[in-house]
């Protein structure tokens, strides 16, 4: 009975549930804002990567080594409490934002980049036959093969950030995780950090399922 | 006269590997030339130069008068010159018929409608018009070659391109899209052929050209060709493949 009311204790969880979900949107919020950040930088990284000229695939380069290298809770330490050394001083959630999605840009480019060089010599070649411009055999020929391709490791990546966002709870972010301790510094019980556990299982588990699905279709039409 | 494809001292390297070593022909508007020799002769590389789908170091390419260079004439230019590849390189999420409307749609800047339409018209004419909602995979390779084929007709080019059209197909599809390369020679279309198929090569050209080492060794009627090769190697090549 001691174990039930010190972990799953009802009062406090029904008490801090308000909280937690207050959390829980702020969570979702965050990982959607980086998500769609990182994928759309990511994209513009990895065609400067493939396509541009060499000092621009150089630099995208280090760009990509740099961001995939940094932990990124020192970096969301530096954006959040470095910067304003220097004038620049953002919110929490643009702080977050900034270095969950630039790290984030940096792995997606490699996806897209690995999915790219995927799509074969061949179609390249059969889109410059007909005189389709560069935009063109990017839109028409070349991203949609390389979607389908990068799909899998793409949603595996928009996992990876929204459980990273956890880690905003260090700039004095409300999120989830956050919101959990402090409920739990204010009524002396870890029930809520336990709540906190479930709804970040209740909102990536569905997701880990999907991709789960997502590759084994992918294998089944690539076989 | 002035030719419509005009190529001039053409030389080729891979590396240390010289593929084409000097290069002149000149292919008149109509003609059907077919490239025939042995492989590594460089006869793919030749046609592929031809659009720039290779760079050589030496030597020009003209097509209807404009030099063939890198830079913003090159999209102009190569949609005025076709090309079918060995391996089909069909686009693999687009069905048949967006395959062929692509082009004339981004390019030539026609409706969808307009460009649905003439892709429609080009199938049926490759004699795949119930075909044209399936995919590239759907098809078997020889439907998909004349996808290519109708893909490449429909910007109205002013040359076609061939490079090994047959040589990816299994033996019982070959004949189909020889078939439909033989009605489009008839309708003086005019056309760069690089293949093995003899037969048909004595059937269909104007002018066969042998090659061999990255030299044009005899170029020549295929009455002529077949018949009185005036060179030791096209001998000596059309006894190798006649004699198996």
């Amino acid at each position: 009975m001691d174990l039930v009311d010190t972990f799953f204790n009802v009062r406090v969880l029904r008490e801090t549930l308000p909280l937690l979900i207050e959390g829980l949107g702020v969570t979702v919020l965050l990982g959607l804002a980086s998500i769609a950040l990182g994928t759309a930088s990511g994209l513009v990284l990895a065609l400067l990567r493939v396509f541009g000229v060499a000092s621009v695939r150089a630099a995208a380069r280090i760009y990509i080594d740099v961001f995939r290298s940094i932990p990124l809770l020192v970096l969301l330490v530096l954006v959040y409490y470095a910067l304003p050394f220097v004038g620049v001083r953002l919110s929490s959630f643009a702080a977050a934002t900034t270095a969950l999605s630039a790290v984030s840009c940096a792995y997606v480019a490699e996806i897209f980049r690995a999915g790219i060089e995927a799509v074969p010599r061949g179609q390249f070649e059969a889109a410059d036959a007909i005189g389709l411009g560069f935009f063109d055999t990017l839109r028409d020929v070349v991203l949609p093969q390389a979607l389908r391709i990068v799909t899998p490791p793409l949603t595996s990546n928009c996992i990876n950030v929204l459980k990273d966002t956890a880690l905003a709870s260090v700039v004095a972010m409300p999120d989830l995780l956050k919101q959990a301790t402090q409920a739990q510094a204010l009524s002396a019980n870890p029930s809520p950090l336990i709540g906190a556990a479930l709804l970040y299982l209740a909102l990536l588990l569905p997701l880990v399922r999907l991709v789960g699905h997502v590759e084994a279709r992918h294998r089944a039409a690539t076989r | 006269m002035s030719a419509l494809v005009e190529i001039n001292g053409l030389h080729k390297a891979y590396g240390q590997f010289e593929a084409l070593r000097g290069i002149d022909l000149s292919i008149g508007a109509g003609e059907v030339v077919v490239v025939v020799g042995p492989s590594g002769s460089g006869k793919s590389t030749l046609v592929r130069c031809i659009n720039l789908l290779e760079d050589y170091q030496r030597g020009e390419v003209r097509v209807a008068g404009e030099k063939v260079v890198r830079g913003r004439t090159l999209a102009r230019v190569r949609a005025e010159v076709g090309m079918v590849f060995q391996s089909f390189n069909l686009f693999p999420h687009l069905s048949a018929l967006r395959n062929v409307a692509l082009g004339p749609l981004r390019v030539r800047g026609l409706s969808r409608t307009v460009a649905d339409a003439r892709a429609l018209a080009l199938l049926e004419k490759v004699g795949l018009a119930e075909h044209a909602h399936k995919l590239p995979g759907q098809l078997s390779g020889g439907q998909q070659q004349r996808v290519a084929i109708a893909r490449a007709l429909a910007m109205e080019p002013r040359v076609l391109l061939f490079d090994e059209p047959t040589s990816a197909l299994d033996p019982e599809m070959v004949g189909e899209v020889l078939a439909v390369m033989q009605a489009l020679a008839h309708t003086g279309v005019t056309m760069v052929i690089v293949t093995h198929e003899m037969g048909f090569a004595r059937r269909v050209a104007d002018r066969v050209v042998f090659m061999e080492d990255g030299l044009i060794v005899e170029v020549a009627p295929p009455e002529n060709f077949f018949g009185a090769p005036r060179e030791a190697r096209t001998r000596a090549f059309l006894q190798a493949i006649l004699s198996h």
